[in-house]
């Protein structure tokens, strides 16, 4: 049931505007994949691209080995959840999944019994047994979502697509249907792509995330790969917090100014570089060979982690350092910091 | 476009909740309403109810000569039957506007949004006149029509097609901003689902705006059997033959017979308010929907 997907250089044009240059990417079969991107990074018109809602100026998408540019958009045989999930007003719940059973041709179109039972089984797979009689509008957002879910497998799609699926519900909502479709998905075994910005999101449910920005995909990988790998100065800036220091390289070691904070180097890429830390990896420490002193200005605390805003000299913005539970710095004290892990990239 | 309030419902409680803020007092309230409440029973309550007391003067049996003689018969039916080509001919060329403008993008898209309106922004006299100048005996297109044994000035035709173009915009109108407002991704999601183009159109996208367009049929086929101007040029008046309603009310008229003219106008009077009615009672139940698509 479920297929490969191959998106082969992919470019596509808006007007003026390119959407997609050149975007190659292989799904495997049943795998779950997030595309992660900026607004206006193309991921959006990817998946549509994929669904067969737009075409490609350049580029094919195949589905197994078949080329989707020869298949209608019937014969594709995809389910697409939309980002406002666009259930029929006018139709209720059972109407609304059992619509795509209905819209196949006479000699394929089940019977209605059969569309009935389809239609609740389905019901009880998204959890919302005995909903068959409402109308959109008398359901909740996440209820609406888990609809729209149901009546995208109603046709039995080779390719699960979904549009910011939690993009339109409250946080608490929003955490519980991520659990529950990390487990449908694990159930049913559709290859599964979604859009989405958060990539809180895009890490905790994906097999394998692609991070696209400006049309182009920066890089595809697993949740640890991208975050604690991450291949291009913008995944850095994209995932998660960092702190950003303008850097010279000489010999295995990155200065800051006159000052040696990192050592062990194996890229021998000399000259001006930017070297990237997450807070986490910042630590205060006392007097040792490679630390950057600083002055500890705010503290503030962001649920169970603590957080330290300290000013270097030298550096515009302040440094965001997550302090370990037994570390309480005063405001005003000087420190010494040590990067324990960083991202270097050569200044463009 | 997303203004959901309803049109009358805002009238009503805007001045009130604005007055205490501007501190007018109640005398100039009062004066303010009184105004208003004369100007209406003026100008639109006291005609209406002149329609009705006149075609009455005279008693019912005159009441009922005046609308079964057959002239009368004559132009009610003509009436009846121009309304009946022309509102389902507008209502499938306005959809098929509203359509092409709502969901697709393309050159030329503001321009055929400010003709639809020009209906609205000519005179009717003019629009008459324009199809006498195409049509008629010395138009353009008179000597081939002629050759060919064809009349639309002076005829059906004529009327028919003043009346198209007269009541054109009532339900593109209507129906646009309504679409813009819902976007096509319903239309996709069918799409992705296997429905068929047709499917998509009358299973989706015409329930959606279901009441939107019956709002606009509403509109335009009260106009369509009212409209006078356009329809006064082109029809020639020949009795029983090219005189609708509006008309034989005004050479009734003419010919000092008040009473029969009033007999038929209170019919005309009547569709009016059947139409005030449904149209209140849509507003009432679909303001919501209806709201979106209010420009004139």
């Amino acid at each position: 049931m479920s297929v490969a997907v191959t998106i082969e250089t992919i470019e596509k044009r808006f007007e003026n505007f390119p959407a997609l240059r050149g975007v190659s990417l292989d799904i495997q079969p049943g795998e779950l994949v997030a595309l992660l991107g900026p607004s206006g990074s193309g991921k959006t018109t990817l998946l549509r691209l994929i669904a067969g809602l737009e075409e490609a100026d350049r580029g094919r998408v195949l589905f197994g080995e078949t080329d989707t540019r020869e298949l209608s958009l019937r014969d594709r045989r995809i389910g697409f959840v939309f980002q406002q999930y666009a259930l029929f007003k006018t139709m209720n719940v059972a109407e609304n999944i059992g619509f795509g059973l209905k819209s196949r041709p006479r000699h394929e179109r089940p019977s209605k019994d059969e569309i009935r039972k389809r239609v609740s089984g389905l019901l009880d797979l998204v959890q919302l047994p005995g909903l068959e009689k409402r109308y959109p509008s008398q359901l909740s957002g996440g209820q609406r979502q888990r609809v729209a879910l149901a009546r995208a497998l109603a046709i039995e799609p080779r390719v699960l697509l979904l549009d910011e699926p939690f993009g339109a519900l409250d946080a608490k909502v929003r955490k519980d249907l991520r659990a529950w479709l990390r487990e449908l998905h694990g159930r049913t075994g559709h290859t599964t792509v979604f859009v989405t910005h958060d990539q809180e999101e895009a890490l905790e449910l994906a097999d394998r995330v692609a991070i696209l920005n400006e049309g182009r995909i920066e890089q595809v990988g697993s949740a640890d790969d991208v975050y604690d790998h991450p291949a291009t100065p913008f995944i850095c800036e994209f995932l998660g917090e960092v702190n950003k220091l303008p850097v010279k390289v000489v010999g295995s070691q990155a200065f800051f100014g006159d000052r040696p904070v990192l050592g062990g180097l194996s890229q021998n890429q000399g000259g001006p570089a930017s070297l990237y830390v997450r807070p986490q990896h910042l630590r205060i420490v006392d007097e040792t060979p490679l630390a950057l002193p600083g002055t500890v200005e705010h503290l503030r605390r962001n649920g169970p982690i603590r957080r330290a805003e300290v000013a270097v000299e030298g550096l515009k913005k302040r440094l965001e350092v997550d302090l370990a539970s037994q570390v309480a710095p005063a405001i005003g004290e000087r420190i010494r910091l040590r990067i324990t892990h960083g991202n270097l990239f050569a200044a463009a | 476009m997303s203004d959901t309030t309803l049109p009358s419902a805002s009238a009503s409680t805007k001045p009130r909740g604005t007055s205490r803020a501007r501190g007018e007092s109640p005398a100039v309230q009062i004066v303010l309403i009184a105004v208003s409440l004369a100007f209406l029973l003026l100008f639109l309550l006291l005609p209406l109810v002149t329609v009705f007391v006149e075609a009455a003067a005279k008693g019912w049996e005159a009441y009922r000569a005046a609308i079964t003689e057959p002239d009368a018969q004559a132009a009610i039916r003509l009436t009846l039957l121009v309304a009946a080509i022309a509102v389902p001919f507008n209502v499938v060329v306005g959809i098929a506007a509203a359509w092409a403008i709502a969901k697709f993008e393309f050159r030329g898209k503001d321009l055929l949004i400010s003709l639809i309106d020009l209906p609205f922004s000519v005179s009717p006299v003019i629009s008459g006149l324009v199809f006498v100048l195409l049509f008629g005996a010395q138009g353009y297109f008179g000597p081939w029509l002629q050759a060919n044994d064809l009349k639309i000035v002076f005829a059906l035709p004529g009327l028919i097609l003043a009346t198209v173009f007269v009541t054109f915009p009532f339900v593109a109108r209507e129906l646009i901003p309504h679409m813009q407002s819902l976007g096509s991704s319903d239309e996709e999601a069918a799409m992705t689902l296997g429905a068929s183009p047709w499917r998509v159109f009358f299973s989706v996208t015409l329930p959606n705006v279901k009441w939107s367009l019956f709002y606009g049929v509403l509109l335009c086929n009260a106009r369509a059997m009212g409209e006078f101007g356009a329809v006064a040029v082109v029809s020639g008046k020949i009795r029983g033959l090219t005189n609708t309603m509006p008309l034989h009310i005004e050479i009734l008229y003419n010919e000092y017979m008040g009473a029969a003219a009033f007999a038929v106008a209170s019919l005309l009077a009547g569709l009016a308010l059947v139409t005030l009615v449904l149209k209140t009672l849509l507003e009432w139940h679909y303001g919501d929907v209806i709201a979106a698509s209010r420009h004139h």
